[in-house]
């Protein structure tokens, strides 16, 4: 499905963010070690891995909301050595769950709505009268999140409160509530998890479809195989906190620790 | 006149995002408004106006406080009482600090204090949630109950330690104390009502009321989308205790007359945490329905009582009154969690479909 190697090196750049040597514990239990890698500007990155691998944990750290015991973040050039929920927001890094996060009494569209947060700042005077300012930013950025609805297909569902949402429909409207936030870092938490073929087809699409128009990165956790080949650039993989590969998916699908891992090979 | 959307096309997204955007409510609302300031004053009874509709009025007004902070925010407040009565107490001291200003700002103005109240006793709820942050609401509850016995000064040292309405007046009218008519206490606090109710409505539907919805469903994505959780809730708090405190002010100015501090007990949070729940959680227009039923019931079984002439003494009325209230919050509780405003949308879809069953 991707394009041949030439265009993949116009398409991406520098290495937006970096995590180097992160470790985190949860009491006894080690999610994470000594783990390092890079995600570049404009890729599609995969992180894989067995049940427990630690992949959620590394998005958790990413924005901000595990601290790592051990290591090092840059992101866009800054490092620190744990990144905070906002300034993770507020510089770029947008986030779907692996078990559904949205605003589950909220319509679809205020949820995506919601998602424009942090671009809207006119102030509580003027959000009393909800004129003037207050409706025109209000205005200006309904045409925003009714791009996205159109570009999701999920006009008919707009005003539906999203805890009565199927589930697949669910996971599109978070993944719309995230591309409101016109992110430059897109983490993805198992996208396809519990779908169908047809909406797994739909949901590549789109996700390609991110990549390409708004050329936006992505970090993509996903379980399955034919997805992850697919669609990304570059492969990580981690068992048991550690990171065992790294490469592209075809060097990775060769790699015999990522083969034992897979096929539980004690360790 | 039937209530339907067909033919009604929002050419943009002005219409769309408007709060009505159907025709047939903003007609509903038109002629609520119309009834409310120009029927009742004229064709209600004294009775009706002072006993009925400013008690619903005020109560509603409360409801909707508390509903910003419960319903729309999800942190659970057991202190209503208590902020309303920092807005009384306020009141109280303005206006006899100030007897020049006019009434009706110091009413609007002592709302801030209780904002301050409420956020002072908000800092808490970025570390504590649910049950503990209830808790430390019902600490603010007892220690203003224990301030408005304690302290005289905010009665000016009264023997009665009750607050005793001046009369003041607007446009040479007594609008508060003994001499102020039925009818002009009532549009004052219908006019105060309604223009903060329509403020209320214009946060919920901004980006405000989706932060604070957001903070309600899922604190943790909330603070992924950039939403800063500590600086939502606290404003949650403060409008939310504004409304309470400005609840209380009318209450004690134009209606009660006079109050005492026990008015502002915990019964009096419980109370107002009731006609929310039955009401509806995150609902204005269930802040209406909810203080009008928990209102409303007694005097009606009253009258019920009266029109079948049964020998029941007013004190059983009261308890069945209990019974009845307890009973609902438990069946609402169990069959419609979001309450009687639930109901009226359910109804109102069924009649935008009528006659069809979908
Ligand atoms: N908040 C937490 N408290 C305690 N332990 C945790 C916490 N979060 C994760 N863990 C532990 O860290 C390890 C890694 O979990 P993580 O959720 O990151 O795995 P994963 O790779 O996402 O797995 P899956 O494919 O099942 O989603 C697991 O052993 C898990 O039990
Ligand atoms: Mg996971």
């Amino acid at each position: 499905m991707r394009a041949p190697d030439d265009s993949l090196k116009t398409r991406i750049g520098d290495v937006l963010l970096a995590v180097e040597d992160v470790s985190l514990a949860f009491g006894g239990v080690k999610a994470i070690n000594g783990v390092s890698f890079d995600i570049r500007q404009g890729e599609i990155r995969a992180i894989i891995g067995p049940n427990g691998a630690g992949k959620t944990s590394m998005l958790n750290v990413i924005n901000g909301f595990y601290h790592p015991q051990q290591g090092r973040i840059t992101f866009k050039g800054k490092t620190r050595s744990r990144m905070r929920p906002h300034e993770a927001a507020s510089g770029g890094i947008a986030r779907t769950f692996q078990n559904v996060a949205l605003f589950r009494g909220m319509s679809a569209l205020d949820n995506i709505m919601a998602g424009r947060t942090l671009k809207m700042n006119v102030n509580f005077f003027w959000q009393m009268f909800r004129r003037g300012p207050a409706m025109r930013e209000e205005i200006e950025h309904r045409r925003f999140v009714e791009e996205i609805i159109d570009f999701l297909k999920i006009q008919d569902i707009r005003r539906t409160p999203v805890g009565r949402l199927p589930y697949g429909l669910q996971k599109r409207v978070e993944l719309g509530r995230a591309l409101a936030m016109e992110p430059e870092l897109l983490l993805l938490d198992e996208p396809m998890a519990g779908m169908n073929l047809e909406e797994k087809e739909d949901m590549s699409r789109y996700i390609l479809d991110v990549n390409e128009y708004y050329g936006t990165t992505i970090a993509l956790i996903e379980h399955d195989m034919g997805v992850v080949m697919d669609l990304s650039d570059r492969v990580v993989v981690l068992d048991h906190g550690e990171k065992i590969a790294d490469g592209t998916p075809d060097e990775v699908k060769r790699n015999q620790a990522v083969i034992d891992a897979y096929l539980g090979v004690a360790h | 006149m039937l209530y339907r959307e067909a033919g009604q096309f929002k050419t943009n997204y002005v219409d769309d995002q408007a709060v009505f955007p159907i025709r047939q409510d903003r007609i509903g609302i038109a002629v609520i408004l119309a009834v409310a300031f120009v029927g009742i004053p004229l064709f209600g009874s004294d009775f009706f106006i002072s006993a009925v509709m400013v008690p619903l009025l005020v109560f509603s007004l409360a409801a909707i406080g508390l509903n910003i902070l419960t319903g729309y925010t999800g942190l659970l407040s057991l202190g209503t009482g208590g902020f309303m009565g920092v807005g009384a107490f306020a009141c109280y001291k303005l206006t006899t600090i100030f007897p020049d200003v006019n009434i009706i700002i110091w009413i609007l103005v002592s709302g801030f204090f209780s904002c301050g109240i409420g956020i002072l006793f908000g800092l808490p709820s970025l570390r504590i949630k649910g049950f503990y942050l209830a808790v430390a609401t019902l600490s603010a509850q007892f220690f203003l109950d224990w301030a408005f016995v304690r302290i005289p000064w905010l009665v000016n040292n009264n023997t009665s330690g009750a607050i005793e309405v001046p009369s003041r007046y607007l446009f040479g009218m007594p609008i508060t104390g003994p001499m102020a008519q039925p009818e002009v206490r009532y549009l004052v606090v219908l006019s105060i009502v309604a223009l903060l109710t329509l403020i209320a409505s214009n946060l919920v539907h901004g980006r405000i009321g989706r932060s604070w919805m957001a903070v309600r469903d899922m604190d943790l994505a909330a603070e992924l989308i950039g939403i800063r959780l500590y600086r939502t809730k606290l404003l949650a708090f403060a409008v939310s205790s504004y409304y309470c405190g400005v609840a209380g002010a009318l209450m004690v100015f134009l209606w009660y007359g006079s109050a005492e501090p026990a008015v502002f007990g915990i019964d009096q949070s419980f109370f107002i945490l009731f006609m929310v729940i039955i009401g509806g959680l995150g609902s204005l227009v269930g802040s209406f329905f909810g203080a009008a039923l928990i209102y409303g019931m007694p005097i009606i079984l009253k009258a019920i009582v009266g029109l079948v002439g049964l020998q029941i003494s007013p004190a059983t009325v009261e308890h069945l009154t209990f019974m009845a209230v307890g009973g609902l919050i438990i069946l609402f509780l169990i069959i419609e969690p979001a309450g009687l405003a639930r109901l009226w949308q359910v109804g109102k879809q069924k009649l935008r479909v009528w006659p069809f069953p979908y």
